[in-house]
């Protein structure tokens, strides 16, 4: 199985990690009509591509922010979350 | 006739271990190294099984599961391996696919249907809505390999986990010598895999005419044997897997348990699959590949016949020729294939000398079956003229296909080499080397040269030697080696009993495309997955559509190389159970477990024999009338900590808590982004600073995780702690509550000091405790929240006082009647995952005009549209529930809603429950409801809480 670079501890087997979503813009609650609020909560973009994600590692309590190839399933890069606040 | 023969050099037989398997009814006797394929030959039998749709006889073919042959049901077992298990004393076998026997299967006429059956025969039957069901009733009854036995046993074997620097998979000449290579070269830890019990692969095949060849696999052997090389028999990797994972199933015990190996660096020895000729007939028992009868030869001592014929367009065929003449068995002629490279001199000299009849340019016409439907005779074909040779084997040998399965599972690709008529690895997965006759390399010399710079790249990372193409003597291949007849029953793919003609009819129906041709007709879509017919199939394509084979790509290959039982992948993963700190007290007290999440928690317990039912009320009683003890340890217990903790909780909860007084709790519901329910409990706040925080069990890791993420997305000033595990917590419920708890402490408990929804610190004689005055159940109640390690000891200070109360420890179950009599939720029973808060009737847990929460702006538009459903009570007049959870509510127009609790209630002497039904209905006096049985039963609507509806008691003001 695959192996998921945590950048507090190194690689470390998948199971020890959750995936949280893609990283995205939190929606404007106070300017989008229902339809538009309704397109940000359920709409998700599944085209392969390199994107940014939260993953969390299990033993560890700690959330970081993964660049991740969709289509290779390979990790790019990974940063400290805090460094994505929105 | 097969038969054994005397001890050959190097078999795997240890002729002094004699044993007994049934096959069929019938004894068959082995020797320790057989297996159970090598025994049933050995024994003379020819035919082994029948094939899959035509119940034709099929024997042995490639003698190492290259084919699918032979699959047996063994003990109860379907479709083992015959091919690759070891025969075992004892064992009752029989064949997968019959009715009545291998030898007299009643399946056998429907080979008579065969031209009603054609290719896509089951799509085309199953477009006909009028007739697809009688036929589904058919083909279900008729079709399928094996029987699984309802009565077998499951059984667990863990995974075990290894780590190695190079893996060296197939343990060949080439695949020993890389091994020895990496570790020359330095790699640390080398593991070589390989499917078969012993090392050597086909390295020593072909002895009569290169003799230094058994001599080389011994030195290789002895030379693994001293190193420190950690050697994997009887070892399959099935599979590549991300990362350089590799899944290795034991192949001697299928059930047993796999090794996951995770290697930096794969070397592929897994050499080629020797390829079949396709003619009429070739199916028989008794026709096999000429690789098949050097197996039994060499490893088993088995002659594949007394009167053999050879067609070959390769050097191996004629060496399994030379070889059987060697070992004193009659080989009638050596035909060489019409088409294929004429053979060396030497070797063409070779088999002069052995006195072998050589036929050149031969071309198969049909192989004749005798009355016992096994092979009698061979008509080949020479410019016009048929010769009939009479004989009971037909060995064949094609040419070659690489085994890189595992390279293509990692995205490895292909290419093809017309000078080689081979495919030959061209991308290689990351991390993946590949040597040996994978590689296309097939003389000795050149190969255990290749091995051994490919072993040395492995061990250093370095880029391994290029693919070539090796073009030598051995590399000889046929560029087609099928051969229509016109009466067809030439098999290009034995598993699923498909001739020339299937495929050729499903791509002139359109499907000319590897892989539509693949789906319409199934080939290569049979237990083998294609190892001998996917090339052919290519190959009848590429005519078809006048392309060159180089332009047709081969179907994709996925994991599992070989079967794997789902056994096997599931493992026994030991799902870690935690135990409360109460565990212990539980068990004496006969706790009846229930699963709750990680933990086991006591549904109830178990008194003076009493059934279920009775410990349940009882416990239910012990708590309205006077005192009740619940362990609530697997609760989430989280501290929050800092001057932005207030502002976490109302950016995470649906209520206000910065204005929440020090010293006091609150309900607190959470939901998604969507406005819908995911957890509640209760917030208490413990300082100016500090909260303390309750999740469900289930939902505890998930509710700390999100709090976690908000910090960060908010930047938010504060320290979550999770207590989960450290603290432990019970509630003492009941009207005595505040008496027993009292004797445990010297502070005021009282109304006034310690309110309803109170949070205060205690000093109980036992330990420090943060104390909670919630109502979860409707009495006067105390959560108590210790350290771990003081549970125990608590548990038993309030048995102790409260025992002349009657204090009563009680369940889950209890708890569960309990909460149901209040009206009291539980989140993911009376809601899914979608009931929003006004659904579930807690729009008053909702705050929306103090600022955004998750799920805010979701709530207000669910508002604007109504409610789509609405969580309703109900009772009824019985003494049990007539129904279930789940069971569907129907009100005057049909289904209307489901029900999600329902139970007797001890206090209202009547069932009582809670439902989930459209707004439609949720006003109606009475509904029904559709028990499992089809019965109907009327439930009256009812408002809740059934019991105390002012709450009078959780106040205390009514109590005691």
């Amino acid at each position: 199985m695959k192996l998921v670079p945590c950048p507090l501890h190194g690689p470390r087997p998948m199971e020890e990690f959750v995936y949280g979503g893609e990283l995205r813009p939190a929606g404007d609650a106070a300017v989008a009509d229902d339809a538009a609020w309704g397109r940000h909560v359920f709409d998700r973009q599944g085209i392969p591509a390199t994107r940014r994600e939260w993953w969390y590692h299990l033993p560890s309590g700690t959330w970081f922010v993964a660049v991740r190839n969709t289509a290779s399933g390979e990790f790019l890069e990974t940063t400290d979350a805090a460094d994505h606040r929105s | 006739m097969m038969s054994r023969l005397a001890p050959q050099p190097g078999e795997w037989l240890d002729r002094t271990r004699r044993g007994v398997f049934e096959f069929e009814g019938q004894r068959v006797e082995f020797l320790a190294g057989d297996t159970y394929s090598s025994a049933l030959a050995a024994s003379g039998r020819l035919t082994l099984a029948r094939s899959f749709k035509y119940h034709r006889r099929r024997g042995l073919f490639s003698a190492a599961n290259h084919d699918a042959n032979v699959l047996l049901q063994i003990d109860g077992r379907p479709n083992q391996r015959g091919d690759v298990l070891l025969a075992r004393a004892g064992a009752r076998v029989a064949a997968c696919n019959t009715s009545g026997g291998v030898e007299r299967d009643r399946g056998a006429h429907i080979e008579k249907l065969a031209r009603f059956l054609p290719v896509g025969f089951y799509y085309k039957t199953c477009l006909s809505r009028r007739w697809f069901p009688s036929f589904e009733r058919v083909i279900r009854r008729v079709s399928g390999l094996g029987r699984i036995d309802p009565a077998a046993r499951a059984t667990q074997a863990p995974h075990r986990y290894l780590h190695c620097d190079v893996a060296v998979v197939g343990a060949g000449l080439s695949g020993m010598t890389a091994a020895l290579a990496a570790q020359a070269a330095g790699a640390g830890r080398v593991v070589l895999v390989d499917e078969s019990p012993r090392l050597g692969g086909a390295g020593t095949h072909g002895r009569a005419a290169e003799g230094e060849r058994e001599a080389r696999a011994a030195q290789l052997r002895e030379r693994i044997a001293t190193a420190r090389i950690h050697v994997l028999e009887g070892h399959c990797a099935f599979g590549l897997y991300e990362d350089g994972r590799l899944g290795l199933a034991q192949a001697a015990t299928p059930d047993g348990g796999l090794v996951l190996l995770r290697a930096a660096r794969i070397v592929l020895a897994t050499g080629a699959i020797e390829q079949p000729i396709v003619f009429r007939n070739n199916d028989l028992p008794g026709v096999l590949l000429a690789s098949a009868a050097q197996r039994l030869l060499q490893r088993h001592a088995i002659a594949c016949g007394s009167r053999i014929v050879v067609v070959t367009a390769t050097p191996e065929g004629a060496e399994a020729a030379l070889d059987l003449a060697a070992a004193g068995v009659q080989v009638v002629a050596v035909a060489t294939l019409a088409g294929s490279q004429p053979l060396g001199g030497t070797q063409h000299a070779a088999l002069t000398a052995a006195g072998l009849r050589v036929l050149d340019q031969h071309a198969p016409v049909q192989a004749i079956p005798d009355g016992a439907g096994v092979v009698a005779a061979l008509e080949l074909e020479n410019g016009g003229r048929v010769t009939r040779l009479a004989c009971d084997s037909v060995l064949l040998s094609a040419g070659w296909s690489p085994a890189l399965q595992l390279s293509l599972q990692g995205g490895g690709t292909l290419r093809w080499s017309a000078a080689l008529q081979q495919h030959l690895p061209d991308g290689l997965p990351s991390r993946v080397y590949v040597t040996g006759r994978a590689k296309g390399i097939h003389g000795l010399d050149a190969k255990l040269a290749d091995a051994e710079l490919t072993g040395a790249a492995a061990a250093r990372g370095d880029a391994a030697p290029p693919v070539a193409e090796h073009r030598e003597a051995r590399s000889a291949a046929h560029a087609f080696p099928l051969f229509a007849h016109p009466k067809g029953k030439e098999f290009v793919d034995l598993d699923e009993d498909l001739t020339i003609a299937d495929l050729r009819n499903a791509m002139q129906e359109g499907f000319d495309g590897p892989e539509l041709l693949k789906r319409y007709s199934t080939v290569g879509m049979g237990p083998s997955q294609g190892k001998l017919s996917s090339l052919n199939a290519l190959r009848l394509l590429a005519a078809e559509r006048n392309l060159p084979l180089a332009e047709v790509a081969m179907t994709t290959a996925r994991p599992p190389y070989q079967g794997v039982t789902l056994g096997a992948l599931a493992g026994a993963t030991p799902a870690p159970l935690r135990r409360s700190a109460l565990d212990d007290v539980h068990a004496a007290l006969g706790a009846q477990w229930l699963p709750a999440g990680a933990w086991r928690r006591p549904a109830y317990y178990a008194r003076d024999s009493a059934p279920r039912e009775r410990c349940i009320a009882a416990e239910v009683r012990a708590v309205r009338e006077s005192a009740g003890l619940i362990d609530v340890s697997t609760l989430g217990k989280i501290h929050l900590l800092g001057p932005d903790a207030g502002r976490l909780l109302e950016a995470s909860y649906t209520g206000r808590f910065l204005d929440q007084r020090v010293g006091t709790t609150r309900y607190a519901l959470m939901t998604d982004e969507a406005g819908m329910i995911i957890d509640d409990g209760v917030v208490a706040r413990s300082g100016p600073q500090s909260w303390y925080v309750t999740a469900t069990t289930g939902a505890s890791a998930a509710v700390h995780r999100e709090l976690q993420r908000r910090v960060i997305e908010l930047s938010l000033d504060c320290v979550l702690h999770n207590a989960t595990g450290a603290l432990a917590a019970v509630n003492l419920a009941g009207p005595r509550s505040r008496d027993i708890l009292a004797a445990l402490c010297r502070d005021d408990l009282g109304d006034q000091a310690f309110p309803y929804l109170g949070y205060r610190e205690l000093e109980l004689v036992c330990a420090a405790a943060q104390v909670m005055r919630v109502g979860f159940v409707g009495e006067l109640a105390y959560e108590i929240h210790v350290p771990f390690d003081d549970a125990a000891a608590l548990w038993t200070a309030i048995m102790a006082a409260g025992g002349r109360d009657g204090v009563r420890p009680f369940g889950v179950e209890a708890q569960r009647v309990l909460r149901l009599e209040k009206g009291h939720i539980i989140v993911g029973q009376d809601t899914d995952a979608l009931t929003s808060p006004d659904e579930a009737g807690l729009a008053r847990a909702v705050r929306l005009d103090k600022g955004g929460f998750t799920g805010a702006r979701s709530i207000e538009a669910l508002r604007r549209r109504g409610p789509r459903q609405q969580l309703i009570g109900f009772t009824l007049e019985a003494a049990s529930p007539p129904f279930c959870e789940c069971n569907l509510v129907l009100g005057p127009a049909g289904p209307a809603g489901r029900v999600t609790s329902v139970a007797w209630s001890p206090t209202l002497g009547r069932v009582i429950g809670l439902a989930l039904v459209s707004p439609a209905v949720a006003a109606l006096d009475e509904l029904q409801v559709r028990a499992d049985d089809g019965r109907r039963h009327r439930i009256r609507r009812a408002p809740t809480p059934f019991y105390d509806p002012r709450n009078e008691r959780q106040r205390g003001g009514a109590a005691a």
